[in-house]
């Protein structure tokens, strides 16, 4: 499963590098959509995989005996996930706005603020 | 010592942000609100500042979590004088927007907006966990966002898609390196990990970690060679938002950096190298770029990259003296840089047009402005006995006396390099003889305005200059002040014990 996830997170990775390095507007919110989701994973990867074992006290014990999931990772992707969530949103309004004014969604041709 | 004052500034901030969210669209009483909050926010400031100064470091954990359970909030020296700065930038900028910020912007929440932001950088500066930091990163660019982009003018836009790309980007770098910094330590709590770290045997994985953490600062805090984003987008919106992005964002940049390479992980080895490396681009293509410039705005932009470098440089040596003044010049650097930017909406109010072949005649025209806007442009270049000086002396004698000779070097001629766009400035700006203003620019100019408006513009320029002139002269009260904050950043132990709530028995 820890193989199988990394190797997911790396394939968003590249996938979302990939498609900021393209020319269009729209592949770059995809791809910045996809480096957030690869980060997301890489977190909950990071926390160690443990399967069926929820940090829940039971009710006869006092506090968590053996293993059992971390949750603190799980806590952190759900923040990232609103986080990004609101940034990407922000970002496709954005873009929308962008094309609009510019008429273009050729990232190359916005170099107008790049000018001496 | 834990004290439940330190998290007032960033509660009052989010108080007035959400007074002003209710406030919509009465443009009038946004910005009364605004301005007495930015007022009382200086006072719970320094207030919280004066408890720390007697008293030393103060931390308060939220919700109660015993650390490294909960979130610490944490007040050292350092972070709460970047806290006072800020609200000090806050209250200078927020006078000036009454003016410069046209009311259709403020009813698209302008100033909630602004409060939002300054709530971010006050949590950035106070908070004690890597997460948390990451949070507080995130309100600073999506309200920097909205104040980017808030009128939507076709250049704005432009700017702001670049500095959207890279800022993201940058954030989930430094998301990246917090996953896998918890995969190593287990833990997030700042206070914590500078124990945990040194017990790692994996180095490698310790120094591959800590450059990426470089990365994602880096690029916040603009230095070679991600720092495109910058000067594409900071000429763009209104001169008040220019000037708290000029004076406070990348330097929150550089804030994380140092909290991150003091406490967590030391600088040594490769790493040194490659900051200093970096650090000697950064100024060496921040002056060059500044050099070309034929607009005054884009000039300074320039100039806060090129200045960043002065800030990396010194963090890259890694002792006291150098720390003392990295932690001065920052402090000098977020003043002037706001100040200079305000300038820079000031003359665009006067000439219509910000490039430096269009103006001129300030000093004939305006010559009690002309000695005034003197002041943050000499301090810049550190002539003394003005602020930008006092801190070029522990900097330089850092690389003496650890031998960057190279460091040195860079550090010289980017002093040359200031002092030559300067006199440029003074040049094309003040001295030479006015050309035909165009007065078919579609704008309100400067002797259009009501005498109160007029006073909204100066007021923040004085007040800002008159803190530069307080550093000049009174520069040993700042070193004072920053060889403590050194002193602290180079003890990461007293940060753990303040957090963990360990009494120390030397102290007692």
């Amino acid at each position: 499963m820890e193989i199988l996830l990394a190797i997911m997170t790396g394939i968003l990775y590249a996938a979302g590098i990939y498609l900021i390095l393209r020319r269009s507007l729209v592949k770059l919110i995809i791809g910045i959509v996809l480096l957030g989701n690869g980060v997301n994973l890489l977190i909950f990867l990071m926390g160690g995989l443990v399967k069926g074992r929820p940090p829940i006290i039971p009710e006869d014990a006092k506090h968590l005996e053996g293993l059992f999931a971390d949750p603190v990772p799980q806590a952190l992707i759900l923040t990232a996930i609103v986080i990004s969530f609101g940034l990407q949103s922000f970002a496709i309004v954005l873009i929308k706005r962008a094309y609009k004014v510019v008429k273009t969604d050729d990232i190359d041709a916005m170099n107008e603020t790049d000018r001496i | 010592m834990h004290s439940q004052l330190i998290i007032l500034p960033i509660l009052f901030q989010a108080l007035i942000a959400v007074i002003l969210l209710f406030l919509w669209s009465k443009p009038r009483t946004q910005r009364v609100v605004s301005v007495l909050g930015s007022g009382v926010s200086v006072i719970i400031s320094a207030l919280l500042f004066s408890q720390v100064w007697n008293n030393g470091i103060q931390t308060m954990q939220i919700g109660n979590w015993e650390p490294p359970f909960g979130i610490s909030l944490v007040a050292d020296t350092f972070a709460v004088v970047l806290v006072l700065l800020t609200s000090v930038v806050g209250f200078a900028v927020s006078i000036y927007s009454s003016t410069n910020v046209v009311s259709s912007r403020v009813k698209f929440g302008y100033y909630a907006m602004f409060h939002f932001l300054i709530m971010g950088l006050t949590g950035a500066f106070l908070t004690g966990d890597i997460f948390n930091l990451y949070v507080w990163f995130e309100v600073i660019i999506i309200s920097s966002f909205v104040l980017l982009t808030i009128g939507g003018r076709k250049a704005q836009l432009e700017g702001a898609v670049k500095y959207f790309t890279l800022n993201m980007l940058a954030s989930i770098v430094f998301l990246t390196a917090i996953a896998m910094l918890y995969g190593v330590t287990g833990s997030l709590n700042m206070a914590e990990l500078s124990q945990i770290i040194p017990t790692i045997e994996n180095k490698g994985l310790v120094s591959t970690i800590s450059l990426i953490f470089f990365v994602g600062f880096g690029v916040k805090s603009g230095v070679f060679p991600l720092y495109f984003w910058l000067p594409a987008s900071y000429h763009t919106p209104p001169a008040a938002v220019s000037a708290l992005f000029g004076g406070l964002l990348t330097k929150v940049g550089v804030y994380a950096m140092i909290r991150v390479f003091t406490l967590l992980f030391p600088i040594s080895g490769v790493n040194q190298t490659v900051f200093i490396v970096i650090a000697a681009f950064t100024i060496i293509f921040g002056g060059i770029g500044a050099l070309v410039q034929k607009d005054m705005v884009r000039t300074f932009s320039y100039l806060i990259i090129c200045h960043i470098g002065f800030m990396i440089g010194g963090l890259s040596m890694f002792t006291e003296m150098a720390l003392v003044g990295v932690v001065f010049y920052m402090f000098h650097d977020i003043i002037v840089k706001a100040n200079l930017f305000l300038i820079g909406g000031f003359t665009f109010r006067i000439f219509g047009n910000n490039k430096l072949s269009e103006m001129g005649g300030l000093m004939n025209n305006y010559p009690k402005l002309a000695l005034l806007f003197v002041i943050p442009l000499f301090a810049l270049v550190g002539i003394p006995p003005l602020s930008g000086f006092w801190p070029k002396i522990s900097l330089f004698g850092a690389s003496y006396e650890t031998s960057n000779i190279g460091l040195l070097v860079a550090f010289i001629f980017a002093s040359f390099i200031t002092l030559f766009i300067i006199a440029k400035i003074w040049n094309q700006v003040f001295a030479k003889h006015a050309s035909e203003r165009d007065d078919l620019v579609k704008l309100k100019y400067f002797n259009q305005f009501t005498k109160r408006e007029k006073t909204a513009l100066i007021f923040p320029i004085v007040f800002l200059a008159l803190i530069t002139l307080y550093y000049g002269f009174f520069a040993d009260h700042i070193q004072v002040l920053s060889e403590r904050i050194s002193y602290e950043l180079m003890h990461p132990n007293e940060y753990f014990e303040a957090v963990f709530n360990i009494k120390n028995e030397t102290t007692q």
